[in-house]
């Protein structure tokens, strides 16, 4: 087990986080004029722009006659790794990440309200230090919410990781970049804290049965401490009264 | 721009408002409209900007690489500059749909850079025909509200000239190798030297007159739209005015649209741009200037996509 260097003594994490510490969450929800809906998000140094385009007609090729069509991209800024990365989007990474967004996405959209029709959900990392999906879905599901699609609850991510303390698992909230290059486990889930129902999960490495709960429960409860964090936003948002598209430009 | 719809008349009264330099929203002819500028936005780059001009919004990143340099050029570097158009701006950039554009972008970039007048390359030089810097300039196109060349230039010598290049000491050793010595202090760094670096001025033809930074109406108003790229003034980017005046220079002159020009018209047209270019690199280099003193006094707020 790699681990007892995740955690020191005092049982703070590399960044000084406490193991249950999400990064600080910083969000703005409608940040540009044409796309229906957009938001940004920060989580600690991984910064997200998403956009939402829709519901549109969907074409003819891709149009379900019970639900909506939802399409998703997920690209990368070229600079916003250490090392520069040669294509922003298209390589096997970013499709599979687009398809989990999709996944998590399509779990909390009202699909059944819009037939034959199509919701653009277009994520660009601007900056990755780590949880680049989660903070892709935390953006997401604000830029929807500012497109206005009906939603059943917020769809929020989180990650987990687990390391050791006085021989006992100590489960850790939101892993960062370093945490990530260490080569622990990471969980990540995406759910909908306010119905308890989880999304999407995924996990790499390899875990021990027995610790699977506690590090679940450790990731379901950075979810709902982000689904606090969001509402508070978009609260803030709605009281401010008005977006950018709402300001005319004679 | 799609979506918008003029009568006649409404056409008639753009078009009689340039021909008497006072335009529809109060500008005349070589104004701009406001525009948004924040150097230092992405920390994992060498040196990042953003600008908004109206509803155009760009993000610069410049990495940086050390690379051999080419056989016919031993003592330059490289930079190189790639365009990428997010599908946030709209959603036919989608999968590879925005790759013309962003090529048409990068070209344009490249040969307004190519001149040894415009950006010097020997900067990046590190160890004659061995080593050199390579700069890697990533535009991202975040939204597209028109006149996209002029403010990815804008931002483009933002970046640049936000830039930091750590220094390094070079050896030859034995067999032809070199040897280099990076400092681990990341303050240890120099800053590039992009005064004369050149911005594009777009220059849009309405009736007989040009109009830079057109908005959405103007445009469509206009058939044909001429690109210059001038070089910069480098004393006015620097502290010490002692620098000689290297602006005024044309680096590339690029048509666009299904229209044509009269030669008369297209004179007028780029010294006007140069005019326009003139103002226009003065005030970046004051704002720069202002945003350097207030990071070197630490009272500088990062603002990112928050405000």
């Amino acid at each position: 087990m790699p681990g007892p260097d995740l955690l020191s003594s005092q049982g703070l994490r590399l960044d000084g986080r406490r193991p249950n510490e999400l990064r600080r969450i910083r969000c703005k929800l409608g940040v540009f004029a044409q796309p229906d809906g957009s938001a940004y998000l920060e989580q600690g140094n991984t910064k997200v722009l998403a956009a939402v385009y829709g519901p549109h007609q969907a074409s003819k090729s891709k149009s379900l006659q019970d639900g909506v069509v939802v399409n998703c991209q997920y690209s990368m800024a070229t600079f916003s790794t250490g090392e520069r990365k040669n294509h922003p989007r298209g390589d096997r990474k970013s499709q599979e990440m687009s398809m989990h967004l999709r996944q998590a996405l399509t779990a909390a959209i009202k699909t059944e309200l819009y037939p034959r029709s199509q919701i653009d959900i277009y994520v660009e990392v601007l900056q990755a230090d780590g949880g680049a999906y989660c903070a892709s879905v935390n953006a997401a599901t604000l830029a929807l919410i500012d497109a206005g699609i009906p939603l059943r609850a917020y769809a929020c991510a989180c990650s987990a990781s687990m390391a050791w303390r006085n021989g006992q698992p100590e489960p850790l909230l939101d892993v960062g970049h370093v945490e990530e290059a260490a080569g622990g486990v990471v969980l990540t889930v995406a759910s909908l804290p306010s119905t308890g129902s989880i999304g999407l999960i995924e996990m790499s490495h390899r875990l021990h049965m027995d610790y699977f709960d506690v590090v679940l429960s450790r990731a379901m409860q950075g979810c709902k401490d982000i689904e606090v964090i969001l509402d508070r936003a978009v609260r803030e948002h709605l009281a401010e009264g008005w977006t950018k598209q709402d300001v005319v430009v004679i | 721009m799609a979506g918008l719809l003029l009568s006649p008349t409404e056409k008639v009264f753009i078009v009689h408002g340039v021909q008497e330099d006072y335009r529809s929203d109060g500008r005349s002819n070589i104004d701009y409209r406001p525009m948004e500028l924040e150097t230092d936005v992405v920390s994992h780059a060498s040196g990042s900007a953003r600008l908004r001009l109206a509803n155009t919004d760009i993000l610069v990143g410049v990495k940086t690489e050390i690379d051999v340099p080419s056989p016919e050029n031993p003592d330059l570097g490289k930079i190189e500059f790639f365009v990428d158009c997010s599908a946030n701006a709209t959603p036919e950039f989608e999968g590879r749909g925005g790759e013309q554009l962003a090529i048409g972008i990068s070209n344009l970039m490249q040969r307004a850079y190519h001149s040894s007048q415009a950006f010097n390359l020997k900067q990046l030089c590190i160890f004659e025909s061995k080593q050199c810097w390579k700069l890697y300039v990533d535009i991202l196109i975040l939204e597209c509200g028109g006149n996209l060349c002029d403010a990815v230039s804008l931002a483009v010598k933002a970046a640049l000239f936000n830039t930091r290049i750590p220094f390094v000491k070079a050896a030859l050793m034995d067999g032809g190798n070199v040897d280099l010595q990076l400092s681990d202090d990341p303050y240890d760094s120099k800053l590039l030297d992009v005064g004369s670096a050149p911005l594009q001025v777009t220059l849009c033809k309405i009736g007989d007159k040009c109009v830079v930074d057109p908005s959405a109406e103007e445009e469509s108003c206009s058939v044909i739209s001429v690109i210059v790229g001038i070089t910069g003034n480098s004393s006015c980017f620097s502290e010490d005015n002692s620098s000689p005046d290297t602006g005024g220079k044309f680096t590339t002159i690029d048509m666009n649209g299904p229209g044509s020009v009269a030669p008369k018209t297209l004179k007028d047209a780029i010294n006007q741009g140069r005019v326009a270019a003139k103002l226009l690199d003065k005030s970046l280099g004051e704002a720069l200037l202002r945003e350097r003193q207030e990071s070197v006094k630490l009272k500088k707020y990062s603002y990112g996509f928050l405000k």
